[in-house]
């Protein structure tokens, strides 16, 4: 016997106690397919024959079926079942997860499953129980479609029940191996002459009057539903529809007039209302044959189909992720319906709930059935339905293309009754919670799967919440700096040395260094108005950009300073012609701002001035004292009597501590170095070092001598604020220029200068599969004094900290780099903000976890 | 960093008979994170000073021994090196542990005299206001002086650093001069001590024993030495009678921070109040707390028995840390634990586990809020989780005219992004409950000024569907 069932379904097996089910399911069935209640029973008491854990043995089985289920995984049952009761929740088990319920009964005569029964060791059933269960099932066969199985096989020997060959059936839906390309229609409700015109412009040979149309080469044409009510020609359409389905032109699903109209043909009393009526109308003057052939037609319709590989979904109304390629009522209904409450809104029409705004699924939605006045994608999700019939326009989408092909309705045939809004719809991005919480893996371009800890989120979850700016303008934080090696060289901690050789030993022929400016690293959103900062990046406080920090964080607390600094940048790109020359009307720049009191004022008044002047102040005491006491001891130590270790010398002390005395000073050189007093807006310095994006593309691929350059040549010279970067290409296979880099380096720190960047020449270096660093920091000796302590060049200190490990460092300088150039190139892509916050927010998760904080 | 004793009088030199040290002979002695030197600056019959140095060692001391939390930025450029902190303290019992016991054999009955000694604190970093100095020291009988210094002549802006030379004089026996000093020196610097151990607690007593129980600021005192010293603090306050030894060590919370503005200390507790007094009134009986802090209305919410399910939410793993410790959630039986609830949520996010609560209290909490960031928390609450109920608190701008610390335009709290005054917040709140379906009552709470209103606004929000 051949036993057809769809391939996700849930399969109950009936049959008495010796009937052979577990024989079967092991012989037709993956092992892990099988759920037994008699497994479940052992597993949860050590007894597969333990009647007293049936019911704890259930409830463990159903949850295994249940997350099988929702993976899309065939589910076989394994118990009696014999019962109703017990076939409800096989039943129910299906209703829940929008699959089919499947039954095999093995009706195997009772002297079979005595016998067997009686080998089994361990189980003394009384006679009467298998008598009793073959009575049952005997009385189940016949009612077992009416309690709800589509799929019923009765096998009533154990030869057929070995012979029988199970064949997994695609749904219906599925349609994985159609990859297109598609011409995705929307509501047509009778405009004919549009559609006519359409699918013409779309490059069919349409014959109109033979109601035809054969599609280009490979294309197919896909209709979302709703063919008829409304419009003028209603008949027109369907003969159109019809036949190109008939011809293999084109995939059909229904629309919920398309299943109204079904119910008035099939007879039962529905309102003619919502323009059926003119369908009706239109119908009665047609034939019986062909009213037969819409209804068969309407009949066979699906609710949705999944297509390429289940990168593409259609349904007339959308479909939520779960319900994508399963079979349900609850299914059909969302498909034709959408995501209704059950309310009634003041229309009279159901009250509509915005699925697209919590999809998240990886199949686009192309979907139709609530007019908008433009083409809507939200997240994943397209609606074409233009309402062409209420005057607005019918709509094709071009799969793979994602072209919008559209022709404007000839007359307003029907006036809505809920007014079509005459802006669009704003797409719902209110962030959700399940997005960012927990522990996530981010698919990056550059780094695959990203692991960001639950521990790390909740801790981003906190500063993004407590003090990040509005994440519709945060599109990228910077990633972290790995420094270079330890030096080898006695007196450096760093040297440029180890930051070439990290790029020369990597394959990478040349390297850019960029002057290391001592400020706060500063990222710029702008647009070139406000305008553009709503559409583009939805925030509509009338601002035009931003400045944040490497946290997400406003630069400025005043919104002033932030305001005037932006608009003076506005008008440098205007006066230079960048907004032009690269066709954007907004730009996302890596800048560092000074001076670095300009954000670190709160850090120098309580660190690094304090440990400054106690430093000063008390070696001085110190000094003095030991002065004094060296002049009064001079010739009457009794030094003799000293025990070794507490012997003291105090010419060497004193010695020391002017040493030290030194280093103090210097390091508050060090940090004075970098404060000034900011009186008015032309005491900021910011150099843009990275042009991140514009519309339409990110600027990665471009190499770091570009992006010095075009800064340079766009946003240096015209106003005093903005500065270009110092930069020194060194070629790394000559040792002449990479000495030119090392002098080049000496000069710039031994002024105090905090030091250079270097940079692979490409802005995304690779050797072989791996990333490498984007950037190298290579810090000056003097500069290290704020990181490393004042006297970290003394003594022993400097032996003592080169012991330090990059690894951890580099790792995370290497996630957080793929992830900070994902969230860009997704947004550029125009991705949804959860997608684009989702790399964001992980960057600062991972910012959150423990790394040597010097490094 | 550095100490000095002077002794001025006759045969002065015998200071090193009390101290137990040479003064021709430097010695150096091993400390935790560094060395001690002592040397004596000037030896004469008229006039005597012993010098304790330190010589921190700022690798060691940022790497941290013994059971030291280590990793912050700052551990390297740290002042410690350079101040006399409880290291000095440490210094002192180690260098000079027999003379604070007196003992100082053929020479006891100097010991037991009080001396003409002047002592030099170098470096004292002085977090109190300076006024505590003289209110510390003066009624142990000392003349108090004091240097102050800039933080940076460079940048004279930025003001006076913490720290001080100080010099106390007095005609004191030596061993209670040090004892002062071991015990005072900690308390006036806020920052955390590098001593660990029990046995400090027991210094304290037996340094402080004589003389703190008299002394007119020894909750003061007491409360400062074993600051950041949490666990010690209860062994202490059995052995020391003073008062409100509790006080000192609690981390400050936003929300008594804030009370410290306030200065009422009791208006956070009849806010509360008020606002379960409006849940009753309700007749709510399921409640999420959303910004729940340290969960002090959640404890009183659980008093009540008509309140049958709780939640509180904060976005602060921290904070709800100290709130399941207030409750005693890790302690808690089923039937608690079914009724409260604590998770970890934000007010920007839409968030699914915010449904299904009678009422919504908002306490304190969207003055922390941008205020550009309201508009997805209008969203989050009252269009997602849209419960019957909302109580939502926040400060009267206004009513900060009547703090005297507080400047005009200061806010109550540093986190604070914004205060409303009684029109802003009504107008605010009666926009947000039309658009969303909602009818709102305002009430105040806290002694109301006639004109400027009651320090604190309350809004109840009621769904009309």
């Amino acid at each position: 016997m051949r036993i057809e069932i769809p391939e996700i379904a849930v399969v109950a097996l009936i049959g008495a106690s010796g009937s052979g089910k577990s024989t079967f399911a092991k012989a037709h069935f993956k092992p892990t397919e099988v759920l037994s209640s008699d497994y479940f029973r052992a597993l949860i008491s050590d007894d597969e024959n333990n009647q007293k854990v049936t019911s704890e043995a259930f409830d463990t089985l159903y949850y295994v079926a249940n997350k099988r289920l929702e993976s899309g995984l065939m589910t076989v049952i394994d118990a009696t079942n014999v019962q109703k009761e017990a076939r409800a929740s096989v039943l129910n088990l299906a209703k829940e997860q929008d699959c089919h319920a499947v039954v095999i009964v093995l009706d195997i005569p009772e002297e079979i499953c005595r016998e067997r029964n009686e080998k089994r060791p361990g189980r003394n059933f009384d006679g009467r129980v298998i008598s009793r269960q073959t009575r049952q099932l005997r009385q189940s066969i016949k009612s077992l479609r009416r309690e709800g199985f589509r799929y019923v096989f009765v096998l009533t020997s154990e030869e057929e029940a070995t012979n029988a060959e199970i064949v997994r059936m695609p749904l219906w839906n599925n349609k994985r191996n159609e990859t297109g390309p598609f011409d995705i229609i929307g509501d047509i409700h009778g405009c004919y002459d549009e559609l006519v015109e359409l699918l013409s412009k779309l490059g069919y040979a349409v014959n109109a009057d033979n109601f035809t149309a054969k599609p280009p080469e490979r294309r197919k044409a896909v209709f979302l539903g709703d063919f008829c009510d409304r419009g003028p020609k209603n008949v027109e359409v369907l003969r159109l529809v019809m036949n190109m389905v008939c011809a293999g032109d084109a995939w059909c699903v229904a629309g919920n007039h398309d299943a109204k109209l079904l119910k008035n043909l099939k007879g039962a009393s529905v309102q003619l209302t919502h323009g059926l009526d003119k369908t009706v109308e239109q119908l009665a003057a047609e034939s019986e044959e062909f009213v037969t052939s819409v209804r068969n037609f309407l009949d066979g319709l699906i609710s949705h189909y999944v297509f390429d590989d289940g990168k593409l979904v259609v349904a007339h109304a959308g479909l939520r992720e779960k319900y994508q390629g399963r079979g349900s009522g609850r299914v059909r209904d969302f498909c034709l319906y959408g995501d209704t409450t059950g309310e009634i809104d003041e229309y009279g029409l159901p009250v509509r709930l915005s699925w697209a705004d919590d999809y998240r699924g990886q199949a686009r939605v192309v979907y139709g059935h609530t007019p908008v006045p433009e083409v809507q994608t939200v997240n994943n999700t397209v609606c074409i339905d233009t309402g062409c019939v209420f005057g607005g326009r019918l709509t094709s989408y071009r799969y793979p293309e994602k072209e919008i092909v559209q022709v404007d309705a000839k007359h307003e045939y029907c006036v809505p009754v809920r007014p079509v809004l005459d802006k669009p719809i704003e797409p719902d991005d209110l962030l959700n919670i399940d997005d960012v919480l927990g522990q996530q893996f981010l698919n990056t371009r550059l780094r695959h799967s990203i692991k960001i800890s639950a521990e790390s989120s909740a801790a981003a979850l906190e500063i993004m919440s407590r003090f990040a700016a509005d994440p519709h303008w945060l599109i990228y934080l910077p990633p972290t700096m790995s420094p270079c090696e330890t030096s080898k060289v006695p007196e450096y901690l760093e040297y440029p040395t180890e930051a070439f050789d990290y790029y020369k030993t990597r394959g990478i022929g040349k390297a850019v260094c960029e002057h290391k400016h001592m400020g706060s690293r500063a990222v710029i959103v702008l647009c070139k108005n406000a305008d553009i900062a709503a559409k583009r990046f939805g925030v509509d406080d009338g601002s035009s950009g931003i400045l944040y920090t490497r946290t997400g964080r406003h630069f400025f607390d005043d919104v002033q300073t932030e305001t005037a600094i932006l608009a003076r940048l506005q008008k440098v790109l205007t006066a230079s012609r960048f907004w032009d020359d690269f066709n954007t009307g907004w730009v996302c720049l890596d800048t560092e701002l000074m001076p670095w009191s300009a954000k670190a004022q709160k850090l120098l008044e309580e660190q690094y001035a304090p440990v400054g002047r106690a430093g000063r102040s008390g070696l001085a005491l110190a000094v003095d004292a030991i002065e004094r006491a060296a002049k009064t001891l001079d010739g009457k130590s009794v030094d003799a009597e000293t025990r070794p270790g507490q012997k003291t010398d105090l010419i060497e002390l004193l010695e020391r501590y002017k040493k030290r005395q030194e280093t103090l000073s210097l390091y508050t050189d060090a940090y004075r170095r970098y404060c000034w007093s900011v009186e008015k807006l032309e005491d900021y310095r910011i150099a843009p070092f990275h042009i991140l994006a514009t519309e339409g593309g990110t600027w990665c691929s471009e190499n770091h001598i570009w992006h010095m350059e075009t800064i340079a040549k766009y946003m240096a010279g015209i106003d005093p604020i903005f500065m270009p970067t110092n930069h020194l290409l060194v070629d790394l296979l000559d040792e002449n220029s990479v000495a030119a880099g090392i002098r080049w380096w000496e000069a710039l720190t031994i002024s105090g200068g905090e030091g250079m960047v270097v940079k692979p020449y490409d802005f995304i270096a690779t050797k072989g599969a791996d990333l490498l660093q984007p950037a190298i920091k290579c810090r000056g000796r003097e500069y290290l004094r704020i990181i490393y302590g004042p006297e970290y060049t003394l003594g022993g200190n400097m032996e003592r900290l080169k012991q330090r490990s990059l690894s951890k460092k580099r790792n995370l300088a290497l996630n957080e780099f793929a992830l900070s150039m994902e969230s860009l190139e997704r947004f550029v892509r125009g991705e949804p903000l959860f997608r684009v916050h989702e790399c964001v927010f992980g960057l600062l998760a991972l910012e959150s976890e423990p790394v040597d904080p010097r490094l | 960093m550095l100490l000095t004793i002077t002794y001025t009088g006759k045969n002065t030199a015998d200071l090193g008979y009390l101290l137990h040290k040479n003064p021709y002979r430097p010695q150096t002695f091993e400390l935790n994170h560094g060395k001690a030197y002592v040397f004596y600056p000037e030896v004469s019959d008229e006039r005597t000073t012993v010098a304790l140095l330190l010589d921190i060692d700022p690798v060691d001391l940022a790497r941290g021994k013994a059971g030291l939390k280590s990793g912050g930025l700052f551990d390297y450029v740290n002042d410690r090196p350079y101040v006399s902190s409880s290291l000095m303290s440490t210094a002192i019992s180690k260098v000079f542990g027999t003379a604070m016991t007196g003992r100082a054999d053929e020479h006891q009955a100097l010991s037991d005299s009080p001396l003409d000694l002047t002592a030099s604190i170098a470096m004292l970093p002085c977090r109190s206001e300076q006024n505590m100095l003289n209110r510390i020291f003066e009624p142990l009988g000392y003349q108090v002086s004091y240097e102050t210094f800039v933080s940076d002549e460079r940048f004279p802006g930025w003001g006076e650093s913490k720290y001080v030379n100080l010099t106390i004089k007095g005609n004191v026996r030596l061993r209670d001069l040090l004892k002062h000093i071991y015990v005072l020196i900690p308390v006036f610097d806020r920052q955390k001590h590098y001593w660990i151990g029990e046995d400090e607690v027991e210094k304290l007593l037996r340094n402080g024993r004589d003389w703190l129980s008299s002394h007119p600021e020894k909750a003061y005192i007491a409360d400062r030495y074993l600051k950041h010293l949490r666990p010690l603090v209860n062994m202490a306050s059995s052995g020391l009678a003073t008062a409100d030894l509790d006080a000192g060590g609690v981390v400050l919370t936003s929300e008594a921070a804030e009370e410290t503005r306030e200065k009422k200390p009791n208006l956070n507790a009849r806010r509360l109040e008020s606002v379960v007094a409006a849940l009753k009134d309700c007749g709510v009986r399921s409640i999420i707390d959303i910004g729940c802090g340290d969960g002090g209305l959640l404890n009183l919410l659980i008093k009540e028995r008509q309140f049958t399910r709780m939640s509180g939410v904060d976005v602060s793993p921290a904070a709800l840390q100290r709130a399941s410790e207030r409750l005693r959630l890790d302690h808690a039986g089923d039937s608690l634990l079914e009724r409260v609830k604590l998770f970890q949520g934000s007010l920007t996010y839409k968030d699914s586990r915010f449904e299904g609560y009678d009422a919504a209290c908002v306490i304190e909490v969207i003055e922390h809020l941008d205020i550009l960031r309201l508009a997805a928390f209008e969203r989050v609450l009252f269009e997602y989780a849209k419960p019957a109920v909302i109580v939502m608190t926040t400060p009267n701008q206004e009513y900060n005219a009547k703090y005297q610390n507080l400047h005009d335009g200061d806010l109550r709290h540093i986190d604070h992004r914004f205060e409303w005054t009684r029109a802003e917040f009504r107008k605010w709140a009666a926009e947000t409950a039309k658009k969303s379906g909602y009818a709102v009552q305002f009430s105040e709470i806290g002694d109301a000024d006639e004109t400027l209103g009651a320090p604190t606004q309350m809004g109840v929000f009621t769904r009309c569907v």
